[in-house]
């Protein structure tokens, strides 16, 4: 590269992640379009007209711009035998930074969305315990709360790719059953603390208060660490779709732990074995054995621009970007590639990562017209590297569909098509 | 020390101490107690040991009727579903192929079935099963998959004898990191 241009760091223009600071028109200039440097004649800027009348007054409630209302989560069309069962995809692709959206974080529902009021919702904490208890919502308000920033994933997101040939999708209806959110609640050990936890007590039974009164088994130890009863997500009361008044949150773990509409919480020797954690959310491996209770999600990360179904409309630079995370710590490390996994370049990521969170990064990359296939891999605190899909694949085998975390592939050919490919 | 600076110190003190005192009484008295006899109409978790279990009984025969007034929309007549996910009958998980997963070749505990039933079925009507009809569709599901014989009197002590296929096809991962 000569002096004022960007220095390539993987095959196929990946630009060095330090391009992205203090990144000159200029230096940019060097490698992107001209048509970026030359004035354009035509355009003459006048002051628009809404610079020249008052606008809209305040409003008691906010509401979005209505030319970003296409942003929509995505979900399937409502089953008539399975009233209220389904998902809500995230929108990555058209999402920057670390947090979702309270009103595109992904959803997840066995039953529907009950419609709970909060002065009629009990927490009851009984079975081995010294003091069955029961909580109201205006009783658990008074508690000293801790705030966090966690993302939550279901175990079933890009269960796709476990499929024999590549779906056409995009990142969002491959991938967008994963949120990022700042989660505020009492630390469960508060409440089991006050109940009283019986020595003999080994597992608690969590139990929401959906019309399936969907319950998870979740061993004590962990409910005793980092497990939270949220009742705040983002800094508002959690919404209905997310379990209204209250819910579980088990950092890390499949989002179905996390029980929303929490109403019952039993302190037991032995677990359930709840139909959602033995019929479903088990992993069978190739030796037909099952894997239960399977709850860490993987060391994952997705590039959510340029992904699939885009088309880039013309050579030059482009951010790639995406989301990483773990369900064991921090992301320390996410590299991208676009050749396919030959060559790597590490990406720029924030740099004050938090445990269980989702982490943005970003590199710089050159379009030249060619065909590339981009990829992106995470590292976690722990030293877990994102492994390729086939390697995970070929290690879990596809009879189960859930905790995938392989590398994802988004080809781009030389008319700019994005799509999901294996490579 | 002057006698204003000893009363405000004294009442800085004893401010403190209420403080700590009120945050000690709050940590513990803020649930309401509660009985377990009181819990039993609200309580549903019925687990493979036995506990959890109500009173009512049937037998497969009484369950068939149910089962094709209130479930056949989904399963099907004879439990083969409308979906994979809905399929309650049939499967192998040593076949060779593919393994189909069911109550019947997948679920390891009776006792997940009575729960689930009793919790979250019919899908339309939750919990609008009694408890004998809860028991006599599962009797008859069992009996569909060749696990109990149809005259088998199903209630909470011959469920907990009930034994099947894949009781020993899972491994608790719980404790992995």
């Amino acid at each position: 590269m000569t002096k004022q241009g960007l220095e390539i760091v993987a095959a196929n223009g990946l630009i060095n992640r330090r391009h992205l600071l203090g990144l000159g028109l200029a230096g940019m200039g060097a490698v992107a379009s001209t048509s970026l440097l030359g004035a354009d004649a035509g355009l003459n800027l006048e002051i628009p007209g809404w610079s020249k009348q008052p606008g809209a007054n305040a409003s008691g409630y906010g509401s979005r711009s209505k030319f970003t209302e296409g942003m929509q989560r995505m979900s399937g069309n409502p089953n008539p035998l399975y009233p209220g069962g389904g998902a809500s995809r995230s929108p990555l692709h058209q999402l920057q930074g670390s947090i979702t959206p309270n009103s595109l974080h992904f959803e997840r529902h066995h039953a529907g969305i009950p419609d709970i009021d909060p002065a009629q919702h009990k927490l009851v904490i009984h079975g081995l315990v010294r003091q069955p208890l029961v909580f109201s919502y205006e009783d658990l308000l008074r508690y000293p709360m801790v705030s966090k920033i966690y993302f939550l994933e279901c175990s079933g997101n890009s269960g796709s790719l476990f499929g024999p040939n590549p779906a056409d999708g995009s990142a969002q209806s491959l991938h967008g059953l994963v949120s990022g959110a700042e989660w505020t609640g009492i630390p469960l050990s508060t409440l089991l603390d006050e109940a009283g936890v019986d020595p003999d007590a080994r597992w608690i039974n969590a139990v929401g208060a959906d019309a399936a009164s969907m319950g998870r088994s979740i061993p004590l130890n962990r409910a005793m660490d980092d497990v939270m009863l949220a009742l705040f997500q983002n800094g508002e009361p959690v919404r209905p779709g997310q379990g209204y008044p209250m819910r579980l949150f088990v950092p890390g773990c499949e989002g179905n732990i996390s029980v929303k509409w929490l109403t019952q919480i039993k302190l037991t020797r032995e677990p359930t074995h709840f139909r959602d954690e033995t019929s479903k959310y088990t992993d069978t491996r190739l030796d037909r054995k099952s894997q239960q209770f399977t709850f860490p999600m993987g060391t994952k990360s997705v590039i959510t621009a340029p992904s699939g179904q885009m088309k880039l409309e013309r050579q030059g630079i482009y951010q790639v970007t995406g989301i990483a995370w773990s369900g064991r710590g921090s992301i320390r490390r996410v590299e991208v590639s676009a050749d396919g996994g030959k060559t790597w370049a590490d990406a720029m990521i924030d740099s004050h990562q938090s445990e269980k969170a989702l982490a943005r990064f970003t590199i710089p990359w050159q379009w030249s017209g060619g065909d590339a296939v981009l990829q992106s891999r995470a590292t976690d605190s722990h030293g877990n590297v994102q492994p390729t899909r086939t390697s995970l694949v070929t290690e879990k085998g596809n009879i189960s569909t859930y905790h995938f975390h392989g590398i994802q592939s988004w080809a781009v050919n030389t008319a700019g098509d994005v799509a999901n490919v294996y490579a | 020390m002057s006698t204003l600076k000893k009363l405000l110190t004294a009442s800085a003190v004893s401010a403190s101490l209420a403080i700590g005192l009120s945050a000690l009484v709050q940590a513990q008295s803020l649930g309401t107690p509660i009985n377990e006899s009181q819990l039993q109409g609200f309580d549903l978790i019925a687990q493979p040991n036995g506990s959890g279990y109500p009173a009512g009984s049937g037998t497969a025969m009484q369950g068939k009727a149910i089962f094709e007034t209130r479930c056949v929309a989904c399963h099907g007549m004879t439990g083969e579903g409308t979906s994979a996910n809905t399929r309650l009958v049939g499967g192998d998980m040593q076949s060779e192929e593919r393994p189909i997963r069911t109550v019947g070749s997948y679920w390891p505990h009776a006792s997940t079935l009575f729960d689930y039933v009793q919790r979250a079925m019919p899908a339309d009507a939750p919990k609008s099963l009694t408890s004998s009809e809860v028991y006599q569709v599962i009797a008859y599901i069992l009996n569909m998959n060749g696990i109990v014989e149809n005259s088998l009197v199903l209630n909470k002590e011959t469920l907990m004898q009930v034994e099947m296929p894949n009781k020993d096809g899972f491994i608790d991962s719980s404790q992995a990191l």
